[in-house]
């Protein structure tokens, strides 16, 4: 199974076995990982799944969608270029390996 | 042919009536009762499917196309019997219609505009934790859980001073509708035309002030997303579900606050957990408790076969404590995870008003938390009975000054 790693704003990081094409965001709360909020469950609603993509990944993630990008205005933290919603982000094999940010905050 | 739930599909009959005062007075046995005896169940006093186990209300949620909205989230099938209202344009509507205007309202309540009324509704708040230090012994359900949001939502929304009363009236009327023929859903539609008449002109663009929540609904239909005449129906879904529900989320955040001291002195130790001490008393309390869908073809649901047009009612709540899905719980937890609950649903339907709700409940946790030390329960609580909703009639409390 791909395995993501996500960078707390402290430089920490934690590297997750992900499962079966579940999300970003899911790998995340599934693992108590501190730092994804994901309040609307991933829904595409809370903009509280904020994650900033590692550059060397940011071209081969799939393009976001228009909710995603009105949702990613609305962030708690500021958004940047390589802003994404996690629970947007569906894990597939060739995404094993993804380095993923996490904001300073959700809300 | 077999009957609806007959023996043939497995399906456990149950005699019980979950729209019955006695249900609503403790609940928490019957949900028991309901997710253990099944997957799904077939209640025969309303003749309607049940599930309330977590991993089953979270498929039907997600699966709007064989459980839809369009033939109503009540008891009552739209296909059958004709509405007491006409129908809502998002909650009771299926994709495409429901795409379009459900679009509309996640703009009108997105998390930029939250940004925008942040400060307005945290001032709020901080004034009326004032009103409370002054008394030092209130009802915190009218004078806190319903004066709250009162002195915010009708604002925001953009409506007229006058009349504001009958606005948790009329949600009263909205939510004792989605349950059966009983006498709560009878005498409530009875005596609903005042709160209806009041509604209908409030909705109406002229009456609406400028750049409230329902005069972004209209500035839409300048755009082009949904027509002049759809416009004053949004604003009455706003109307409808925006108040009363979180007078009855921010009831079950204060009552779990003072029935557990110990989360009370977490949340004062640590005031960046309002938020959460607000999502999990949606979770534990669930102050919209069920909700109907209509089947459109027949379908295998964990095992059971459903036939086409039947209606399958959805116990948020038992789901929102299933032990296959949460650790421990019956017990309020303001550090839970809280991601994944469907106190707000789950899916193209979920509560399109959860940022507005979840802003009221943290900003008045927060006010709560920072200038209070202790909240005691100084009276028997009331229970308010209604089919949908969940919550308190009166709640007697003293309070310490922090
Ligand atoms: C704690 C407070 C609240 C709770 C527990 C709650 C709960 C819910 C639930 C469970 C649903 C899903 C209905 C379904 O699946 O059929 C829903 C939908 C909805 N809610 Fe809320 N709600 C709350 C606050 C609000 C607020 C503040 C607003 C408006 C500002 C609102 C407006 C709506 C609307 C319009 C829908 C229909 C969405 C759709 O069908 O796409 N709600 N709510
Ligand atoms: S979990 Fe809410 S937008 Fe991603």
């Amino acid at each position: 199974m791909p395995a993501i790693t996500f960078i707390h704003p402290d430089g920490n990081s934690d590297r997750i076995e992900t499962s079966g094409g579940e999300s970003a965001m899911q790998a995340a709360t599934r693992h108590g990982l501190d730092g994804v909020l994901a309040e609307c469950g991933g829904n595409t609603m809370c903009a509280t799944c904020h994650v900033y993509v590692d550059e060397a990944w940011l071209a081969r993630l799939p393009a976001m969608a228009d909710d995603e990008d009105a949702l990613l205005d609305g962030t708690a933290a500021a958004r940047l270029p390589n802003s994404r919603l996690s629970c947007q982000i569906n894990i597939t094999p060739e995404l094993d390996g993804l380095v993923l940010r996490l904001p300073e905050r959700q809300v | 042919m077999s009957a609806p739930g007959s023996a043939l599909s497995g399906v456990p009959h149950l005699d019980v009536d979950p729209f019955d005062m006695m249900f609503f007075a403790d609940p928490y046995p019957t949900h028991e009762l309901l997710r253990e005896a099944g997957p799904v169940v077939y209640l025969d006093k309303w003749k309607v499917y049940g599930v309330a186990r977590y991993a089953e209300v979270h498929a039907v949620l997600n699966d709007p196309a064989t459980f839809c909205s369009g033939r109503g989230v009540g008891l009552s099938d739209f296909k059958k019997e004709t509405p007491w209202r006409p129908p809502s344009l998002i909650l009771e509507a299926d994709p495409p219609a429901h795409t379009r205007t459900r679009a509309v309202l996640s703009k009108v309540l997105s998390p930029t505009v939250m940004k925008q009324v942040r400060d307005r509704f945290a001032a709020a708040a901080e004034e009326r934790v004032d009103a409370l230090l002054d008394k030092r012994s209130f009802d915190a359900i009218t004078d806190l859980a319903e004066a709250y949001p009162l002195s915010i939502f009708p604002d925001a929304l953009g409506l007229k001073p006058e009349g504001r009363e009958h606005l948790i009236p009329y949600a009263s009327v909205v939510f004792n509708a989605f349950g059966p023929p009983n006498q709560l859903r009878q005498e409530a539609i009875e005596r609903s035309m005042p709160h209806q008449a009041y509604v209908a002109e409030q909705c109406q663009r002229e009456n609406l002030a400028p750049g409230g929540f329902g005069a972004c609904i209209h500035a839409q239909a300048d755009e082009g997303a949904i027509t002049a005449t759809e416009a004053p129906l949004l604003v009455r879904s706003l109307l409808s579900a925006g108040l009363d529900t979180t007078v009855n989320g921010i009831s079950a955040a204060v009552y779990c606050l003072a029935r557990f001291p110990d989360q009370w002195q977490r949340l004062r130790n640590d005031i960046s957990l309002a938020r959460g001490a607000f999502e999990e008393a949606v979770r534990f309390e669930s102050p919209v408790q069920t909700f109907f869908r209509t089947t459109t073809r027949e379908v295998e649901l964990s095992g059971a076969r459903i036939g086409e047009g039947e209606k399958v009612l959805m116990f948020l709540a038992a789901a929102n404590r299933d032990p296959r899905r949460w650790d421990k719980p019956d017990s309020y937890d303001i550090t839970r995870r809280t991601s994944g609950h469907v106190g707000f649903g789950s899916g193209i339907h979920m509560c399109v008003g959860q940022l507005v709700a979840r802003l009221e409940g943290e900003v008045m946790l927060t006010a709560l938390a920072r200038r209070i030390a202790k909240i005691e329960i100084a009276g028997e609580p009331k229970r308010r009975f209604n089919n949908t909703l969940r919550g308190l009639d009166s709640l007697p409390v003293t309070i310490t000054p922090a």
